[in-house]
């Protein structure tokens, strides 16, 4: 009997090997489950931006180091008449169609949350237009614009609406309405999916039950719906806000900034100065001057989320 | 007032009919109870006094008025819902509001009456903490507090109590009672709980698969039901049944089978005159059967063996085997039983219930 309890004890005492130590303190086991996750933020986060911001303070080009210049990028690109109407183009660009984007989505996503035959394939057909890359969506609405062939040109033709041609991307102001229609098309699947995943949490009940207190439709919709939805559209409008505050693709097919650099936005004017021309310095200036935009924008919708879903 | 008749009414979903030519008297400040299981068309029936869902055929009035192409909020009525179905972004007050304020009551009347109803309840001191701050029970309150303050013709209940523990739901059960009292306002009342059914109710619809079984008093349904299955249904522990054939022996009705052969009381043998030779449903009540002893002389007896024992203090369940079947019954807690007992059972004469085999009604 002596022994055995002596063995025990003995048994039970043995140091298990230093590794296995470190992994049961939880501070030890956290960070190297961490390790992953900071290694990549860093590689394609941190990095890139930290380079960003290096670069924009140097008059680096494509093929020179170049040398320390302060804020000069910045005083520079803020004295640009391109740069100060690609400012004007984002803002104009994402408020407009955000507003858009919300409107119909809502609007879609309501007329999806009710009960219809076909339901559930009108709800994947919905979301076409997201999944299909952006870029061949975009050529093919290129073709719609084309001055020539523009089936839109077209359209409007036999209706009678119009007697000549219309040169959609030709004209600054038609151009910018154009790739504000493509970006709108493209955005509202991601909106009314996300509405309607949000509206499915709203029980029918508490739509019944206003109906009984006496709510009409507009009523339920004002003091129901959309304060119940609201977390989640703002949650929906952060993700397309930042998304579109930095579209790239569709404004580079469409219109590559032009006619005359009239259609740039921040991404792809300082994908013209950076890359295009091979201002290195530059380019990093003006992509970082979104910064600060965007940082601004989360910040507010995410108190605002928070406060929201305090309630 | 609040008096509200269903005429034939209809409702199909696609090719399910899920209520069946209902007809219905609801008188003003009666508390009509739908009882039935799941799926026997009680809650869709209610639904359609809402206005919630449209009618298929028939006719709703209220006080006289056909309401079918009414809309919910112009039926004067006031609903609550089995999950309470509170604003959940609105404080307790504006909840019970709601409803005033849609209807643009003046802001000193909508705090008097919420203020009134919040008292009724008990929750004043809840009335600016929100939905999801209160307990279950207290979200029934609010919930009942919302349809008070309306002051409808109707209240309209879709199993309020379902979602409370037990010991809550027979507290709020009887406050329902105390509150319809009090208000005195027409109440429909929808449940699967029988005794919910039995112990709100001025009288109750049994309704299984679309169609009212059986109106009446709690008590008529208990001692006269219509059928066989509003006699199992109403009443805990259930009815027994045991199929028996009757036969003539010296002038007197004897119901037999494998476990049992009685003589059936008179009373019992006049209605089953016709039935000779053929089967009939027996039913008795578990509380209708006694272990047989001297003050039981004369009436129907039969052996039996005591398979399961169930104290509930009160009483005790004796779950016996019968020939093949199986029968319940309810017996003193001082009875001295043991598992594997054989007794003589006897049955209350008077209480013997005799169902058609086919049709099931009562004979």
């Amino acid at each position: 009997m002596a022994i055995s309890a002596v063995s025990d004890t003995t048994l039970r005492e043995a140091p298990p090997p230093r590794r296995h130590r470190l992994l049961e303190d939880e501070r030890w086991l956290a960070f190297v489950l961490l390790v992953p996750t900071i290694v990549l933020l860093g590689m394609f986060i941190a990095y890139p931006f930290i380079r960003g911001i290096l670069l924009s303070v140097t008059s680096s080009r494509v093929g020179m180091p170049g040398d320390f210049v302060g804020l000069a990028n910045f005083y520079k690109i803020f004295n640009d008449g391109i740069f100060r109407t690609s400012v004007y183009n984002t803002f104009l660009y994402t408020g407009v169609t955000t507003v858009f984007k919300l409107a119909l989505g809502l609007w879609l996503a309501m007329l999806l949350n009710r009960n219809f035959r076909g339901k559930a394939f009108t709800r994947a057909f919905i979301l076409l237009p997201f999944i299909i890359p952006t870029v061949l969506s975009t050529f093919a609405w290129k073709w719609m614009f084309d001055p020539t062939f523009s089936v839109l040109n077209w359209l409007l033709y036999h209706l009678g609406l119009i007697t000549g041609r219309i040169n959609w991307l030709g004209d600054p102001d038609l151009a910018m309405i154009s790739i504000i229609i493509v970006n709108i098309w493209r955005g509202v699947p991601f909106f009314a999916i996300s509405l309607l995943a949000g509206l499915q949490t709203i029980s029918p009940e508490l739509n019944e039950a206003a109906a009984i207190d006496g709510a009409k439709p507009w009523q339920r919709f004002w003091h129901i719906t959309w304060p119940l939805l609201l977390p989640v559209t703002m949650v929906v409008m952060l993700f397309s806000v930042i998304q579109t505050f930095a579209d790239f693709q569709i404004v580079y097919v469409m219109t590559g900034g032009g006619p005359a650099n009239a259609t740039h936005l921040f991404a792809t004017y300082a994908y013209q100065i950076g890359i295009g021309t091979g201002l290195l310095s530059e380019g990093a200036a003006i992509s970082l001057a979104m910064f600060p935009v965007l940082f601004l924008v989360v910040i507010i919708q995410l108190l605002y989320i928070r406060r929201v879903e305090v309630r | 007032m609040g008096q509200v008749v269903l005429k034939g009414i209809n409702k199909f979903f696609d090719s399910v009919h899920a209520v069946n030519d209902v007809n219905l008297q609801i008188r003003d400040k009666e508390f009509m109870v739908f009882v039935g299981p799941s799926g026997c068309g009680k809650t869709t029936t209610l639904r359609m006094i809402a206005g919630l869902e449209a009618i298929s055929s028939g006719d709703i009035s209220i006080d006289g008025n056909v309401v079918n192409e009414l809309a919910p909020m112009d039926r004067d009525i006031a609903m609550v819902f089995q999950n309470y179905a509170l604003y959940p972004h609105m404080s307790v007050y504006d909840n019970m509001a709601f409803g005033l304020k849609m209807r643009k009551f003046e802001k000193r009347e909508i705090d008097k009456r919420v203020l009134e109803a919040a008292d009724i309840l008990g929750i004043r001191e809840l009335l600016t903490r929100r939905p999801r701050q209160l307990s279950g029970g207290q979200r029934q309150r609010v919930a009942l507090g919302r349809a008070i303050v309306r002051h409808p013709r109707v209240f309209l209940f879709d199993e309020p109590l379902s979602n409370l523990d037990a010991k809550l739901r027979v507290q709020m059960r009887v406050e329902l009672k105390r509150l319809h009292l009090r208000l005195g306002t027409t109440a429909i009342y929808v449940t699967h709980d029988q005794v919910e059914a039995m112990t709100l109710g001025d009288r109750v619809v049994v309704m299984k698969d679309g169609m009212v079984q059986q109106v009446g008093e709690p008590l008529e349904l208990y001692n006269q039901p219509a059928n066989k299955f509003v006699a199992g249904f109403i009443g805990s522990p259930a009815m027994n049944f045991t199929a028996v054939t009757v036969t003539e022996a010296n002038g007197s009705l004897i119901a037999e089978n494998s476990g049992l052969r009685i003589k059936l009381p008179d009373e019992t043998a006049q209605r089953l005159r016709g039935h000779i030779g053929r089967e009939v449903m027996l039913g008795v009540r578990p509380e209708d059967l006694t272990v047989a002893g001297s003050a039981d002389l004369g009436h129907p007896c039969f052996d039996a063996v005591i398979e399961v024992v169930e104290q509930l203090g009160s009483e005790i369940l004796l779950d016996m085997k019968v020939g093949e079947s199986i029968m319940v019954a309810s017996v003193e807690p001082t009875a001295r039983v043991r598992v594997g007992d054989k007794l003589r059972v006897a049955m209350r004469p008077s209480r013997l219930h005799v169902f058609d085999a086919q049709t099931e009604a009562a004979i």
